[in-house]
């Protein structure tokens, strides 16, 4: 069973179309990235994912609907909604005992055990820690709840590089087993290339690009293109293609990985790059 | 420690749709399961984040007993005139006070109850903590009558012990003062403290019930407004009082509100003809008529239909 599973997804807000009837299937063990543009739709698709919105289609996150059963969901999945959500009253003791007291699957020990690793202080207040401690904080609640899926979004937004690389070490090797599954949705590109196993771009309500990281490597290159051979490549008709200190860099879906190697020197495309590749593509029809 | 061993083999073996797991640690195989107190909890977190619940309270009772220990300059000689008087009028001019004191608790405890709901659901829109709140399987229903308990059980628990201790205070320091002068007993004969915090207890319950529906009309409002929670609490009011005067000449809606602040009173007590609000006796407490008074019904199910809607637009709202 897959772990999220959605048929027409489909959101609106007056109108607005914020979800345009997308399909979705996250199986287990999966780490997703969801990229996409401000207002792309991937706020709503979490929210209507964790039982926060209503929508229309059909949904169904670990075999349940999300909008009716959020509270027993919740068992079983965890999220960091945005860097800044944790009340800015609480006490670090008092936040482990809410938790340890309402959630079945949440293991105080091993909160604390990740605590220990930082310099929170039990006593101290949300309000007075700084952004990345309130980050730390968080992950540390989530980390230790036994839960089956894990929804980040925008985690690490604001956060500085120290916090930010570590947020995702933590993640990969204390707390990703194979049965786990993570949604992750990030402006910060680059630091989740190496950490994703399946990759979705969503724009304006659609997903425009959806392939494991594995079909994104070997379908897509990027090349940087040696002088005398940019018509030759030009005519291969690459998906994009941009200038890097006087050089043509061209990015190629599908192409046959002898024949532009005889055009340049190729190398793995980043994910920043396709994105912004495929968002200035012209829309079909156009 | 909890091991996260999964008995389950893989994506055959599905979660099943459950029908309805107890909130209590209903299990998947699998899984180690704690038991679970939401409701308690939940409780706590408001006493957490409101700390006016208790703190309020105790600072009036110290201006109170501040103000008091003040006031018994002179005391002995006021004393014994009042002992000159006849029975009734002793018990009234001694144990005034206490009733004092205990009023402007109530009443303190009063505003700190209307200002907390008002906050209750909004609040936690406001600063998007209801994003961290919804992440953990509590039910809105849960969390709803959590912040209803506040008001309703939590407050009036509180003012009890604030208002006894306070009284019990009072008691130590008037026999203190009085105690050179032979009369230190004669406070104690005539405020029999365990007869009036029986009667203490009973009025507070009293009044709890009664005043619900407010209770429920603010947790309304907190659930629904995007700001000003205060304004939407009291203009709609406002404005049927107004509409009804303007249209039908009438004052039903206003008169039902006042009634509704005060009118437990009448049902409440047997005040045997008097005109003053002083209830010194057990036997003048009538809870058999109180509870066959409609008005608490009807304003006990008001309530319960505010709290219900409330609990549905905690599903519906999101952060502001």
């Amino acid at each position: 069973m897959a772990t999220i599973e959605a048929r027409g997804l489909r959101k609106v807000f007056g109108t607005t179309i914020a979800l345009d009837g997308i399909n979705l299937r996250v199986e287990e063990g999966r780490i997703l990235g969801i990229i996409g543009p401000n207002g792309a739709g991937k706020t709503t698709a979490l929210s209507a994912i964790l039982g926060l919105t209503s929508y229309e289609g059909q949904l169904t996150v670990l075999g349940r609907d999300p909008w009716n059963a959020r509270d027993q969901l919740m068992r079983d999945v965890s999220f960091i909604a945005d860097v800044a959500v944790l009340p800015r009253w609480i006490r670090v003791s008092q936040l482990l005992d809410y938790v340890a007291g309402v959630h079945p699957r949440f293991d105080r020990a091993k909160a604390e055990a990740f605590l220990a690793k930082t310099i929170i202080k039990r006593t101290s207040k949300v309000r007075q820690l700084s952004k990345g401690m309130v980050a730390q904080l968080h992950l540390a609640l989530v980390m230790a709840i036994d839960a089956k899926l894990l929804v980040l979004d925008e985690p690490t937004l604001g956060l500085d590089i120290l916090y930010r690389k570590q947020f995702y070490d933590s993640l990969l090797n204390d707390y990703f087993d194979k049965t786990r599954t993570i949604v992750v949705t990030t402006h910060q590109v680059e630091e989740v290339q190496d950490v994703l196993t399946d990759l979705m771009f969503i724009d304006r309500g659609s997903i425009v690009l959806e392939c494991s990281m594995e079909e994104f490597e070997s379908r897509y290159l990027e090349v940087m293109v040696n002088p005398e051979h940019v018509a030759a490549a030009r005519a291969l008709k690459p998906i994009h293609e941009r200038p890097v200190f006087g050089r043509s860099v061209m990015l190629f879906d599908g192409a046959n990985r002898e024949q532009v190697a005889a055009l340049g020197e190729v190398r793995r495309p980043s994910i920043a790059d396709l994105f912004v590749a495929i968002m200035r593509r012209p829309k079909d029809g156009q | 420690m909890n091991s996260p061993s999964n008995a389950e083999s893989g994506p055959g073996s599905a979660t099943p749709a459950t029908t309805t797991p107890s909130e209590a640690g209903a299990s998947d195989p699998g899984y180690n399961n704690a038991a679970t107190r939401p409701f308690y909890w939940s409780v706590w977190r408001e006493l957490w984040e409101n700390r006016s619940i208790y703190i309020a309270p105790l600072a009036v009772a110290v201006v109170v007993l501040f103000g008091f220990m003040i006031s018994t300059y002179g005391m002995p000689e006021r004393r014994r005139g009042v002992l000159l008087m006849d029975p009734a009028k002793q018990r009234a001019l001694i144990g005034e006070p206490y009733d004092v004191a205990a009023m402007m608790l109530i009443f303190t405890v009063f505003i700190v109850g209307v200002f907390y709901c008002l906050d209750a659901l909004y609040g936690e829109r406001r600063d998007r903590s209801i994003l961290f709140w919804k992440s953990l399987p509590v039910s809105d229903l849960t969390t709803v009558l959590s912040k209803a308990s506040i008001p309703l059980l939590i407050l009036p628990l509180v003012t009890f012990v604030i208002i006894v201790a306070t009284q019990f205070v009072m008691l130590l320091w008037s026999s203190v003062v009085l105690l050179t002068s032979g009369l230190a007993g004669t406070t104690w004969t005539r405020f029999n403290l365990l007869e009036q915090s029986l009667i203490l207890l009973y009025s507070l319950i009293a009044l709890a019930l009664w005043h619900a529906p407010i209770y429920g009309w603010l947790l309304l409002v907190s659930g629904w407004a995007r700001r000003a929670t205060f304004l939407w609490a009291v203009i709609p009011l406002l404005a049927i009082t107004i509409f009804e005067t303007i249209t039908f000449n009438t004052t039903h809606f206003i008169r039902m509100l006042g009634h509704r602040l005060t009118g437990f009173a009448a049902e409440a007590f047997d005040f045997q003809g008097q005109h003053n609000p002083d209830i010194h006796s057990l036997s003048q407490l009538t809870p058999g008529r109180y509870l066959s008074t409609p008005d608490l019904w009807i304003g006990l199910a008001v309530a319960a239909a505010f709290i219900f809607a409330a609990v549905r637009l905690r599903r519906y709202r999101g952060p502001i």
